[in-house]
């Protein structure tokens, strides 16, 4: 199918919003810079959906749009790819960046940097489309700089705060490493196969199958090396381990800045990535293998810290890790689909509870859920969508989140192979862990009495300083209210075969991912839903049972296990690990080494070094200058005599 | 008819006798007009030859170069009255202001 005047305009109508609001945001535009954002993403979404029948019809784009870069061989074009992985993105990415949009200005109502917010919020939607859309490596390779460029921004949106300008660094710097692995990854597939053109690199994947190559003096199986090198980029954005330490403190930005960008959309660049690449990775099982591993112990781990952290927006962040985790182990086992089935789904509902999050943040000033409480009467709506983005993000039947992760859980027992039996029984834990961390959430935020204390400093009493909780304006519930009935809704599409519906969703990613082939019966089916669901309900009971019936027990086991819930708390000791390990050592070699030799003594020795001894050639030479006219002609008499004798004896 | 290496030969000679009156002047007077001789010297030569080579063209630069010499002069002439009424003396020995 020819590239249609709609599919050019998917990511280059928040591209114009952006240009608009950052030209004339300033003078112009100001407290209305959200009608072009929120108008041109809307746009955008509008253009998606029409992109997504033509899919459905059948009907793919592949076309170049503008030929980029002409050098050689070496040919990269702005191009178009929409097939149904790309859709399916499409929709996520607008659906989300455009009821976020509208939450924002609510959330962001009267910030001085509004304009500035939407400007970025627009270039980040702009990026991610082009991301999505690309149908080469080096337009993926733009999008995946462009966000990081534009979370980077927004991270350190409140940038006279030093806590967000260090997370905005600390999130830049942390993708370096990853980003620099997908580079090499991206060079290797060049050197490989002459082209960064999708179709013709997964058109001649097969080439590579047995070839080795030496890399930093290890004999690499080729595809393997791709592929791990890939995932490195992986890692980097969707914040696995070892590199998910900066999604935490990404929660510094605005907080429809962490729904769309460190839940919807940007971190699960990474899933795409891999699903995209799925050629690639499909002929390398160790490659296979380590994505499942990472996968499944980021899911573990970050879920096991969700436990006991006590800021709101933190412990979703460690909940998203968690389901990237998800996410990459289902593309471990081999099933693509559910992976990205679980990015589609987890999209609606983790961004419901990021913004439910920004709600409550809103009304109570504060990030800390021991400090919450007794919420449920102020706040209703935004109540009620918490507990159905947590049901959903828990896996409870009939909800997005239960199929999506089912679907995964499946995969991975049906995969029969030792990992996948380990990331099996890693994904029943997290089953577990997930709806017991949100529901501890929910209970101490909502449930039982306010603990807040800087609202009894208005020396008024405490029952007149809980009168100043309201529910937050319709501008932001509203798109609370759309987003739940996603996070109820939106796996329905996927509903497998066993309980009656068409597992539509697979079918239409069939043809970009394949499908894995399973190896169990019905009963088996049946034994690990079951299985998965009873871990969830333990998970909600445990929760409801600690955190409402008996709230002084956790403290108890707070102190029963110091060490554990140390660690815990601690986040394994990561953070502080890598300040040991990598940090101290590179700022010890910055200010022993580079200030103080290679900037001190060689650079600023060569720079004043050489005015230096210039000058101290002409302190000798100046002495010639006399200020006598008389020499001077003694000089140009003796300098015309030596050109003459010279031109004389050389003729 | 005078031959051209008698012409040669004056020139030659004034051309000396600037650059020694130059040089060993002190009186900036004096070593204007030694620089007057040269150019006039250049001057001889330049006419001399071009009625030898039977061209115009090195009449037409004796002319330029009158012309620079007039408009030389009457700019060091301004220059030394400047000089003189700063420092009341002519003697080039006494203006050092310009030592490194």
């Amino acid at each position: 199918m020819e590239l249609q005047f709609y599919h050019i305009l998917i990511p280059f109508l928040p591209l114009a919003g952006f240009i608009i609001n950052i030209l004339l945001g300033k003078e112009v535009t100001r407290y209305k810079a959200h009608w072009p954002a929120v108008l041109f993403v809307a746009g955008s979404w509008v253009c998606s959906l029409f992109a997504l029948r033509d899919v459905m019809a059948g009907k793919i784009v592949n076309a170049d749009l503008y030929s980029w870069i002409v050098s050689g061989t070496f040919k990269v074009s702005v191009g178009f790819l929409i097939d149904p992985l790309t859709a399916v993105m499409l929709i996520v990415v607008t659906t989300c960046a455009t009821l976020i949009h509208i939450y924002a200005i609510g959330y962001m109502h009267g910030d001085t940097g509004y304009y500035r917010f939407f400007a970025y919020m627009n270039l980040f939607t702009f990026c991610m489309l082009m991301l999505v859309t690309g149908n080469n490596f080096l337009q993926l390779y733009f999008g995946w700089e462009g966000v990081g460029l534009c979370s980077y921004f927004l991270i350190g949106y409140y940038f006279d705060k030093k806590s967000a300008a260090d997370a905005g660094k600390k999130a830049f710097i942390v993708n370096r490493f990853g980003d620099f692995g997908f580079g090499l990854g991206v060079f290797m597939i060049f050197l490989t196969f002459g082209t960064l053109h999708y179709t013709d690199v997964f058109s001649n994947v097969s080439l590579m199958v047995g070839q080795r190559v030496n890399f930093l003096g290890w004999n690499a199986d080729l595809p393997t090396l791709i592929a791990l090198l890939l995932f490195c980029g992986a890692i980097g954005k969707s914040a696995q381990i070892p590199l998910h330490v900066w999604l935490p403190d990404a929660m510094e930005g605005p907080t429809p800045v962490s729904a769309l960008i460190h839940a919807a959309t940007m971190v699960t660049a990474g899933v795409f990535l891999v699903a995209r690449c799925s050629p690639i990775f499909n002929l390398s099982e160790v490659a296979m293998n380590v994505v499942a591993v990472i996968g499944a112990l980021t899911m573990f781990f970050a879920a096991t810290i969700a436990v006991v952290q006590n800021d709101i927006k933190r412990i979703i962040a460690y909940s998203t890790c968690s389901h990237l985790g998800y996410m990459f182990l289902a593309c471990g086992v081999g099933a693509y689909a559910a992976g990205i089935f679980h990015l589609y789904t987890h999209a609606f509902f983790k961004a419901l509870l990021f913004l439910s999050a920004g709600s409550v943040i809103h009304a109570v000033h504060t990030n800390n859920i021991q400090e919450m409480g007794g919420l449920k009467k102020y706040m209703p709506i935004t109540y009620a969508v918490f507990v159905i983005g947590a049901l959903s993000a828990g896996g409870f039947p009939g909800l997005s989140g239960f199929f999506s992760k089912d679907e995964i859980i499946w995969s991975a027992y049906a995969a029969h192979t030792p990992v996948g039996t380990f990331v099996w029984i890693l994904a029943l834990a997290g089953a577990f862990f997930t709806p017991f961390y949100t529901f501890r959430l929910i209970f101490l935020t909502f449930h039982g009495k306010n603990r807040g204390v800087h609202h009894e400093e208005h020396g008024h009493g405490s029952h007149h300083g809980e009168h100043h909780f309201h529910e937050s304006p319709k501008v932001m519930t509203i798109p609370l209210m759309l987003l739940a009935v996603g996070a109820v809704a939106a796996g329905w599409i996927g509903i497998p075969p066993i309980l009656g519906g068409g597992a539509h969703f697979a079918e239409f990613l069939k043809p970009v991912v394949g499908h894995p082939e399973f190896h169990g019966t019905h009963a088996e089916e049946w034994g690990v839903m079951g299985l998965s669901t009873t871990l969830a309900l333990i998970g909600l009971g445990l929760a409801a049972f600690l955190y409402l019936r008996t709230t002084d027990l956790p403290v108890r086991i707070g102190k029963a296990f110091k060490g554990l819930y140390t660690i815990l708390y601690n986040k394994y000791y990561i953070d502080e690990l890598y300040n040991y390990t990598i940090i101290r050592p590179t700022m010890w070699f910055a200010n022993h080494v580079l200030v103080a030799i290679t900037d001190a003594k060689i650079i600023e020795g060569i720079v004043n070094g050489v005015p230096g001894a210039i000058g101290r050639f002409s302190q000798s030479l100046r002495k010639i200058q006399t200020g006598l006219v008389e020499h001077y002609g003694i000089f140009m008499a003796a300098g015309a005599v030596f050109i003459i004798a010279l031109a004389l004896l050389l003729r | 008819m005078v031959p051209l290496s008698w012409y040669m030969v004056l020139s030659m000679i004034v051309f000396s006798i600037g650059v020694f009156g130059f040089l060993s002047r002190r009186n900036i007077i004096l070593m204007f007009m030694s620089i007057e001789l040269m150019l006039n010297a250049v001057n001889i030569n330049l006419i001399a030859l071009s009625h030898y080579l039977q061209d115009m063209r090195g009449q037409i630069l004796a002319f330029f170069v009158i012309a620079v010499a007039a408009a030389e002069a009457a700019i060091g002439l301004a220059i030394v009255i400047a000089l003189f009424r700063n420092k009341a003396t002519a003697h080039v020995d006494e203006m050092k202001e310009m030592q490194g």
